[in-house]
């Protein structure tokens, strides 16, 4: 199956690699960055374009554009990994929409557009009778979307709750762990590299609310935005508060949670017991589901990475390559 | 509860499995057999605690068991949930928003563990809440919510699962 890339930060740069290592039956027949673009309907040569990109700062031709590469160029699956726009969505809600015009086939790790125009860009798809495929928006590496579509099929998802921050999750296991202060911890989760230099979106919890509307919509398909999440972040946290949920056995972790038979969408910190399956260590990623036949099912992942992203990128190509024949 | 079942062997024990059935403990039995009393009943008191919800199922199972219930006594705070609340505590009153839960007769603030830092840091407390029925926490843990807003307290509240 024939594959155009579109952005090559950590994750394209992962996707690239693995394709390129593992013989999985893709070729990259398309691939742009921010300021250039490369195609070969035979396949393009991935190593050559990577090194040419770490030398020269971008990977093909600068007069080959993004949207040339999507709308010109001959391959069946877009993979589109391009930096998140929370607010507005683009430009990838334009380059996915590109894609399915054409009949083509997507695959997004990009929170963005399926956050803010999940719905329109489903039924797009559908029309085009192509797949739009996003296991990578939310918790990186574990395969959530997949276990809910077809190791939980016929199931009813009563609830969800999930750790979907590998920041805030580091933050309060480093303030659990060592006492430090919330100011102290960030300033570790920077130097380690796992928190943005302007971490508001994570520490306040948007990005996991973002996460958590992206799951809520593809359960249970109400439609919901993020402005629907009673969201609290981790910024106000204290050792002390720390310390008196660990004198009970507890511990405090940035809990997404959404059960729609209550009405609750909510985002904040809460109080659990330090056995429960949620409470992770670190950066990784935690999602329990509440189903009325499985009953609860946890699955627990890292949430970020290069590589590990590309494992659910990959996996989203693997089965729209079995599901459709490999063509568009 | 006051029970009063047939004065037989194997009666009482058979009159108290259903506790265990419902995930309720027994803090204590007494059982009197009083001189010329009725022939061949047993009253037995039982002071027991159950998780929120299970006395209805109990009082079924009992009678299934051909127990009659003579009497259910009063039903104690028997659910209970933990909260923290980091804020300006004392300068919002801490009294005051104890007793905004205290006051409702429903509920009441049963432990209290604060930390204060320095005088114009933000302070950490962990309440404990006792209550009858769960309907009830809910209420109070709604007020705790409108009062920890209106005096820009961060309340964070248990992971409480329930599908």
């Amino acid at each position: 199956m024939k594959i155009a890339l579109i952005g090559l930060g950590s994750v394209g740069r992962g996707v690239a690699e693995m394709i390129t290592k593992k013989d999985l039956g893709l070729t990259i027949t398309g691939l742009a960055d921010s300021k250039s673009g490369a195609m070969d309907p035979k396949g393009l040569d991935i190593p050559t374009l990577l090194t040419h990109k770490k030398k020269n700062g971008h990977c093909g031709d600068p007069d080959i554009s993004t949207l040339d590469i999507i709308k010109k160029a001959d391959y069946d699956a877009l993979v589109e990994v391009t930096p998140t726009n929370a607010l507005s969505g683009e430009p990838a809600i334009g380059y996915i929409k590109a894609a399915l015009a054409r009949k083509k086939h997507v695959v997004t790790s990009n929170k963005g557009p399926i956050a803010l125009a999940n719905k329109e860009l489903r039924t797009m798809a559908q029309e085009n009778g192509v797949a739009l495929r996003y296991e990578a928006t939310v918790a990186g590496a574990i395969p959530i979307m997949h276990t809910l579509e077809h190791g939980l099929a016929g199931n009813d998802i009563l609830a969800l709750y999930g750790v979907l921050n590998g920041t805030c999750n580091y933050i309060l296991t480093r303030m659990a762990d060592e006492g430090l202060t919330y100011e102290q911890a960030l300033m570790e989760a920077r130097e380690m590299g796992y928190a943005e230099a302007d971490p508001t979106y994570d520490v306040k919890g948007i990005d996991a609310s973002i996460k958590l509307v992206i799951l809520a919509n593809n359960i249970w398909g109400h439609d919901v935005r993020l402005t629907d999440v009673d969201c609290t972040g981790i910024d106000l946290l204290t050792p002390d508060a720390l310390r008196l949920a660990d004198d009970e056995g507890c511990t405090i972790r940035l809990i997404a949670e959404a059960i729609p038979r209550k009405n609750i969408l909510r985002v904040s910190p809460r109080i659990i017991e330090k056995s429960h399956p949620l409470v992770v260590d670190g950066t990784l990623n935690a999602l329990t589901l509440e189903t009325d036949m499985a009953k609860e099912i946890t699955l627990i992942g890292r949430g970020a990475g290069s590589v590990e992203t590309a494992s659910a990128i990959i996996g989203d190509l693997l089965y729209i390559k079995d599901r459709y024949d490999g063509s568009a | 509860m006051k029970l009063e079942m047939k004065d037989s062997p194997g009666q009482l024990v058979a009159a108290l499995k259903p506790i265990s059935d419902v995930g309720g403990n027994i803090i204590a039995v007494i059982h009197q057999r009083e001189q010329g009393s009725d022939h061949g009943i047993l009253d037995v008191q039982i002071v027991l605690e159950l998780p929120d919800g299970q006395l209805e199922k109990l009082v079924v199972l009992l009678k299934e068991q051909g127990v009659h219930i003579q009497r259910i006594g009063e039903q104690r705070l028997l659910y209970k949930r933990t909260v923290i609340l980091i804020g300006h505590l004392m300068h919002t009153d801490l009294s005051d928003t104890v007793d905004q839960i205290d006051s409702t007769g429903y509920a009441e603030v049963s432990e209290l563990a604060m930390s204060m830092p320095a005088v114009k840091e933000r302070s950490s407390s962990r309440l404990t809440i006792k209550s009858v029925t769960r309907e009830d926490m809910e209420s109070a843990i709604a007020i705790l919510r409108r009062v920890s807003q209106q005096k820009s307290l961060l309340l964070i509240e248990p992971l409480e699962e329930s599908a």
